[in-house]
């Protein structure tokens, strides 16, 4: 009988190297303990002997069986295991086709540069207020101490509507606006798109401003430029040479152009900055008496600066762009370049 | 203003090179805005005085010239000209000279005959573009000196863009005076002595509007030489300055008007009936202008006329008809102040900017007037000789502008620039601008000049210290402003928000013009009242925009030329309509699609985007704002009108509109596969709901489909409204999943297939209890909907 099991045994273990794969694994596995197995009826066959033999035979079917099933496991886990390499194989893809699905397209620069911008002043308290573009001349000019007539009226190339209505030439009508209706301490960035009837190389019939103002007690004229220092360094990411020179702004007195050494060249010279190492980006000052008092703001109690500029100049700085008409014909090739 | 750096630095010469004068200027407030040399660089070149001239032996155009060029003897010089003849003056470039481009004489045999240097036109020298024969030069050049030195064409013109405020540094003298104070140097404008006169015949003179021009000056100067020539030096310094030599009583008045600031003009006395007027056109009058233009004078352009017309446009031009011309030899010349609320925006009516007219607006000086015109009659005498006569004044101080003491407080310049400048620093800065400066207890007290018409207030002498310490030289502070912490609203969604979200589903922002076409316009929104700007820049951007869609249709238009075949994009932005005569202002978002869903792709079949591909990117940005907002069959004339929505709010007010559209116009326009459109009103959208926390389920949710059999005129909606508003409280979800139409549907109907979610919140529902809910939902629907459930 011992024999007879050491026999199923050896042909057992053979069975199973010769399986291939899970399934015949498994039919081998039902052909030596499954209902009708061999180790299965040897076991049942253990009825029919005496008690000590039962024993002993019992033993030797049982340790027949372990090393058998030991063996399967083993099997098995080897089986899988190609099965697995297999699948893997098989399931291997070109990683580097594209993905699916939509893809995420961009913002406008303009856009873009108007929320850095927004971001850089929000750090400071700086809140954002927008106005109505088309304006009545009041308060685009008369309130920004821009009378009829004055030379500076000539200068912004105005779209009429009427005698007295105007598509605003700047975003300034917003400081005007803001402080008509709110006493200081007050702390605004106004951005916008604004209209000149004006159409060239380096014009476009409308373009964006941001007008930012601050007026508050004790304002001097050197907050005014530790703000635009700031500021510039913190939009170029930089630490860029900039300078203030005397200009003229009707609703600002004492006013100031703003240069930055030019970020094409680093100031050495070349045809952005018409080779001076110089571009000027913004203008600013502080706000005028006479604007204070057309919205009767206390000029000896309060003082403030303003300062605005181009939004479309700053993007083009920033990103290299050469054609100021790009911006507006909204070629998807050139809109595509910016995320 | 356009100055010549040697005449400047005659007047005014301080110890800095031309980069750093430059510097000066701008960052003074004058900016530079170009410093160009007047010549090309060239060397070797003298005056030269033609001796004789023989025909050249082998040549007919060329002569065989001896020159004097200083040396002790003359040098042969072959030359083409053909104005060469003896005693002629002219520039000679000698052997080893260099000309613009490097161009190098060298001794040379032309045709057989020797020739030892070049006799020059002035575009050989690089100072004219073009030129008909050798320079002529005066007959008093000196032979043998340098050209450079004689021309001082070692010499370069500044071009100062000035601001409107600073009309006193456009003259030569204004600017001298900048240069001295911003160097510390002291100027004082020459003294003009009296020209002596030699008869005293005026021309009577009424000034009938005074308050318009306080200051009139008039002379009559006889019997000047009409061939008299304008001295070189004179021609030089107006070419430098942008001006053409015309005569020389037109450019002395511009060479005063140069170098003084103050503009003159001069009449043929001939040709005028005295008395002469200033006074108010009126209605009907006209002028012939210089420039040959005729204008139609209303009542309000102040004029100088005499007996029988208008003569000038005062401040402006003066008229063809008293013309000082060729055969002129009695000049009544005139300088006046016209104060700048009489001239401004005079010659912009007109469509004029004169020299004149750009001082007169911005303001002259109103004391200069006797200086300048004494000035001008030196110089035509000097020049053309002449009989001159007295002044005849009419001046009306009450009308000068206001110079009234300004107040300048010592705190103040400490507190709004940051400085503390002394009483001598002070002194000299305001002196040196030629302000008067009396001391006060608080500080001071300015009085300005009357060639400055821009400090009225404190602040203008703030600027005034600023510019001459050098805004560069005023201290920065460092900011420190925060003073509140920063807000956070929830209640409201920003629009970048939304812009980001359609930026994420594949939508490229564009900006476009907020005016358009007419014809666009009309052909979107055929039904909005739109606005026309008066002045447009051209008739494509002449009207405002009442949808955004136009602009987005041209952006789309432009790409699908440049061979783009997807085009989604969006814009946000204000529309303008026009309602009742008032103008709404609307910010607005919209957007455009058309092409395939997705970019071209490997392993998917490529589909063109419909309807429900837009929809659903507009219900993403529903989505994201307030509850409440909806959809309901619409109609829009640029749209399909199957296939349009209305967006509508709580109360049912459209706020949006989405939709195909319109195949006519999608024609028109030019697009060959639909355009989907959708424009919804940025404030129904930029709200939101703040989060409210509810309680979740412990019992297991329970999906049921259903199919029902319903009209084809019964919409999504319906269906969803009539579950919404049943009293089933378990139904957590209803969605449809299908829509058929066609085989085993009866025609005229369709098969909607839903599915619900049902859970309670106290127990696991029961299959009976979920069947009486899905038995209840049926009735109602089959009574409100006649629905039958599908078998």
């Amino acid at each position: 009988m011992s024999a007879s099991i050491e026999e199923i045994l050896t042909q057992a273990l053979q069975a199973l190297a010769h399986a291939n794969d899970l399934t015949e694994l498994d039919q081998v596995r039902v052909n030596y303990l499954g209902k009708k197995g061999l180790f299965t009826q040897h076991m049942k066959e253990l009825g029919n002997l005496d008690p000590e033999q039962r024993k002993s035979v019992g033993q030797v079917i049982n340790t027949a069986k372990n090393s058998f099933q030991d063996a399967l496991d083993n099997r098995k886990a080897t089986l899988e295991s190609a099965e697995l390499q297999a699948r893997l194989a098989s399931e291997c893809v070109d990683v580097t086709l594209p993905g699916r699905g939509q893809a995420i397209s961009g913002l406008h620069p303009v856009t873009i540069t108007l929320r850095r911008i927004a971001k850089i002043f929000a750090s400071v308290g700086f809140d954002v207020v927008e106005g109505p573009e088309i304006e009545d001349d009041y308060h685009n000019f008369g309130a920004l101490n821009i009378p009829e007539h004055h030379p500076a009226r000539a200068m912004h190339d105005t779209f009429y509507f009427d005698a007295h209505t105007v598509l605003r030439t700047h975003t300034s009508p917003v400081q005007i606006r803001v402080m008509e209706s709110e006493q200081p301490p007050l702390k605004v960035i106004a951005p916008g798109r604004v209209y000149r009837c004006d159409s060239d190389l380096t014009h476009t019939p409308m373009f964006h401003q941001v007008e930012g103002f601050l007026v508050d007690t004790n304002v001097s004229f050197a907050d005014l430029k530790g703000v635009v220092f700031e500021f510039l360094r913190a939009f170029f990411e930089k630490d860029i040479q900039v300078r203030f020179r005397p200009s003229y702004f009707p609703f600002t007195e004492p006013s100031a152009e703003v240069d930055i050494e030019c970020v094409m060249c680093d100031g050495k010279g070349c045809r952005v900055c018409s080779h001076t190492g110089w571009l000027e980006v913004m203008g600013c000052g502080m706000i005028h008496p006479e604007v204070f008092k057309s919205v009767n703001i206390d000029n000896e109690r309060y003082s403030g600066f303003a300062f605005g500029m181009g939004v479309e100049r700053l993007a083009m700085l920033r990103y290299g762009i050469n054609d100021l008409r790009m911006f507006f014909e909204n070629d998807l090739k050139f809109l595509q370049q910016f995320k | 203003m356009q100055v010549s750096e040697a005449w400047l630095r005659e007047l005014i010469n301080p110890p800095v090179s031309t980069e750093q004068l430059v510097a000066q200027l701008t960052m003074a407030g004058l900016e530079v805005d170009a410093l160009q040399p007047v010549a090309a660089v060239f060397s070797g070149v003298v005056v030269g005085e033609v001796l004789s001239t023989e025909q050249h032996p082998n040549a007919d155009k060329l002569k065989v010239c001896q020159v004097n060029v200083g040396q002790a003897e003359p040098l042969q010089i072959v030359c083409g000209a053909s104005n060469v003849r003896p005693g002629l003056k002219i520039p000679a470039a000698l052997i080893g000279a260099t000309l613009p481009g490097d161009f190098k004489i060298k001794e040379s045999k032309l045709r057989g005959e020797l020739s030892f240097g070049m006799l020059c036109s002035e575009k050989e020298l690089g100072l004219a573009a073009n030129s008909n024969g050798l320079m002529e030069l005066p007959t008093d050049a000196p032979v043998g000196i340098d050209i450079r030195d004689y021309l001082t064409l070692n010499d370069n013109v500044i071009e100062l863009g000035l601001t409107p405020n600073r009309a006193d540094c456009l003259s030569v003298e204004g600017i001298a005076r900048e240069v001295a104070v911003l160097n510390k140097l002291s100027f004082q404008p020459k003294p003009q002595a009296p020209v002596t006169l030699s008869h005293q015949d005026t021309l009577e003179i009424r000034v009938d509007s005074p308050a318009a021009c306080p200051v009139y000056l008039g002379r009559l100067i006889k019997n000047i030489n009409p061939q008299a020539m304008t001295p070189l030096w004179m021609q030089e310094r107006l070419r430098r300055s942008g001006i053409r030599s015309l005569s020389p009583v037109v450019d002395v008045t511009n060479y005063v008007l140069l170098e003084l600031g103050q503009p003159l003009h001069a009449f043929d006395a001939a040709k005028l009936v005295a008395p002469l007027v200033v006074r108010n056109s009126s209605i009907g009058e006209s002028l012939s202008l210089l420039n040959d233009q005729t204008i139609e004078l209303d009542g309000n352009a102040l004029v100088i006329a005499d007996q029988s017309q208008p003569l000038a446009l005062a401040g402006v031009m003066g008229g063809n008809s008293s013309a000082v011309s060729d055969t002129t030899q009695d000049i009544f010349l005139e300088c006046a102040f016209f104060t700048p609320r009489s001239i401004a925006g005079k010659a912009r009516s007109f469509g004029l900017h004169t020299d004149s007219s750009h001082r007169f607006e911005r303001g002259v000086d109103f004391t200069l007037q006797q200086r300048a015109i004494e000035r001008a009659t030196q110089l035509i005498v000097e020049i053309a000789g002449g009989a001159v006569g007295p002044i005849n004044a009419t001046i009306s101080p009450e009308h000068f502008p206001a110079r009234s003491a300004v107040k300048l407080r010592k705190q103040r310049i400490e507190s709004v620039l940051g400085i503390s400048p002394s009483n001598e620093e002070i002194a000299r800065m305001f002196q040196g601008l030629g302000m008067q400066v009396a001391e006060i207890a608080e500080g001071w007290e300015i009085t300005p000049p009357g060639f400055r018409f821009d400090i009225a207030i404190e602040e203008d002498l703030l600027e005034e210290i600023g510019r001459i310490v050098g805004y560069n030289n005023l201290p920065s502070s460092s900011l420190l402003m925060r003073s509140e912490l920063g807000k956070a609203p929830e209640a409201s969604l920003s629009l970048a928000r939304l812009q980001d979200c359609l930026v994420d589903r594949g939508y490229q922002e564009a900006i476009t013009y907020s005016f358009v076409d007419e014809a666009m316009q009309t052909a979107v929104a055929p039904d909005d009242e739109f606005i026309r700007i008066k002045n447009p820049i051209s008739s494509e951007l002449a009207v405002m925009r009442t949808t955004l869609w136009c602009g987005l249709l041209n952006a789309a238009q432009y790409n699908v030329n440049r061979q783009q075949t997807r085009v989604r994009l969006f814009e946000s932005g204000l529309r303008f309509l026009s309602q009742n005569g008032q103008t709404q202002q609307q910010k607005m978002l919209a957007g455009l699609a058309l092409g395939s869903v997705y970019a071209e792709q490997w392993g998917e079949k490529s589909r063109n985007i419909d309807f429900f591909d837009v929809k659903a990117d507009v219900e993403a940005l529903l989505s994201l704002t307030a509850a409440g907002l909806s959809f309901r069959p619409g109609q829009h004339p640029a749209l399909h009108p199957g296939q349009t929505a209305e967006i509508i709010d709580a109360n049912a007010q459209s706020v949006g509109l989405i939709g195909m559209l319109h195949p006519n116009l999608e024609k028109q326009l030019g697009f060959d596969s639909p355009v989907f459109l959708f424009e919804l009103c940025q404030d129904a959208i930029l709200q939101r709901v703040v989060p409210k926390f509810s309680a979740l389920s412990k019992f297991p949710s329970v999906r049921r489909d259903m199919a029902l059999l319903v009209k084809q005129d019964i919409s999504a909606n319906d269906i969803i409204h009539c579950i919404h508003t049943s009293q089933e409280t378990t139904v957590r979800e209803v969605s449809i999943f299908d829509v058929y139409q066609g085989k085993g549907i009866e025609n005229g109907f369709k098969s909607v297939a839903l599915s619900l979610v049902l859970q309670d919140f106290t127990q696991t529902l029961t299959d009976s209890e979920i069947d009486a809910i899905f038995r209840r939902l049926l009735q109602k629907m089959t009574a409100e909907l006649n629905a039958k459930l599908r078998e």
